[in-house]
């Protein structure tokens, strides 16, 4: 197993910028106008060992923002003037709401990358993004339904917003579904990723939907470009609880990334060479 | 700390809304590493068998 700092088959310390790889793929890459970088990074041996490095600190920094914003979010944050302390189930429902939207975007620009490029490590993104996206549109589903119920008296309502969200799971269950219903992996995602796109409409609908169509649910309360309608007390803890669930987002992937290009280069050289190097 | 666990009289709702949180993203960071070591192991026997092959393979070359 090859260490930090040990010099491997695939050019060590090769994804520095401006610096051409002694890759022999990377001959005639001098003059592109993608880093070298990306190149360097799409091939899967070289995604393996980086993600492997980056992650552990992508999962540290996730759970150090995690306690930060549940402190301030339980502890410090002032129960709400209307809703009480039923109203801290916020922490968690809002940035698991912005993580389903956001998932389904990176899916849907990784499967872009797939059917245009036709890039593996693009499939494997597009393809491992989609269990993420929908176990955090579960979160949110089941944590507004435990919000809904003391706030308007029912779990669940067929409002925009909510049924919007429930297209949004079941958009990801399809992606999954139809990448498992190929024999041939590489087709599947590429079909999947083509679902993908398409059920990319849906995004706007989710976001626009509590200003489009009159409903139970509660209009935004935090506003990027402008003021928001939460009072600062109750704003960081929820932003910096979004930090942490995109940090996870990215520890997650590149972890799913790695089983996922393990399993399809699964009769490469490299994996044959890590697969049997870690046994002793 | 009661008044805390007990959260206004919304504890019902509160802290089962955080266990789904928690639970739901542990299977999906704990998940890949168990397909993962499935397929590791799955890995290793395909090549130990492929070596005990080509190695009868060979013997039985000399033994003819």
């Amino acid at each position: 197993m090859l260490r930090n700092g040990q010099a491997g088959v695939v050019g060590e310390r090769a994804w520095k910028w401006g610096r051409v790889p002694e890759h022999p793929g990377f001959r005639n890459m001098s003059r592109s106008y993608v880093p070298h970088f990306i190149h360097w990074l799409g091939s899967p041996p070289n995604f393996y060992r980086f993600a492997g490095n980056v992650r552990p600190w992508l999962m540290a920094a996730a759970l150090v923002c995690a306690v930060i914003g549940l402190y301030g979010g339980l502890v410090l944050a002032p129960p709400d003037y209307q809703q009480g302390d039923a109203y801290r189930i916020i922490f968690i429902h809002v940035p698991s709401a912005w993580m389903s939207l956001f998932i389904y975007a990176a899916m849907a620009i990784a499967g872009l990358v797939a059917l245009v490029w036709r890039v593996k490590l693009a499939e494997v993104i597009a393809m491992e993004c989609a269990p993420i996206g929908a176990a955090f549109t579960l979160i949110t589903l089941l944590t507004g339904s435990l919000w809904g119920k003391p706030m308007w008296g029912t779990w669940w309502t067929w409002g925009a917003r909510l049924t919007s969200e429930l297209v949004l799971f079941f958009l990801y269950l399809g992606v999954i579904g139809l990448y498992n219903a190929f024999e041939d992996r590489r087709r599947g995602a590429r079909a999947a990723s083509l679902l993908a796109l398409v059920g990319i409409v849906n995004l706007p609908i989710v976001h626009y939907s509590v200003v489009w169509w009159n409903t139970l649910h509660q209009g935004s309360t935090v506003n990027l470009f402008g003021h928001s309608s939460i009072a600062p007390s109750m704003l960081w803890p929820l932003l910096v609880m979004a930090l942490a669930t995109h940090l996870y987002f990215f520890a997650s992937i590149l972890g799913r990334a790695r089983t996922g290009l393990l399993s399809l280069e699964s009769g490469k050289q490299w994996v044959r060479q890590l697969v049997t190097d870690t046994s002793r | 700390m009661t008044q805390f666990f007990a959260m206004g009289g919304y504890a019902v709702y509160v802290w089962p809304a955080y266990a789904v949180f928690f639970i739901v993203l542990a299977w999906d960071w704990f998940a890949p590493a168990l397909r993962r070591r499935r397929l590791t192991r799955q890995l290793r026997g395909r090549i130990a068998r492929e070596r005990t092959r080509s190695a009868r393979a060979a013997r039985a070359e000399v033994t003819t």
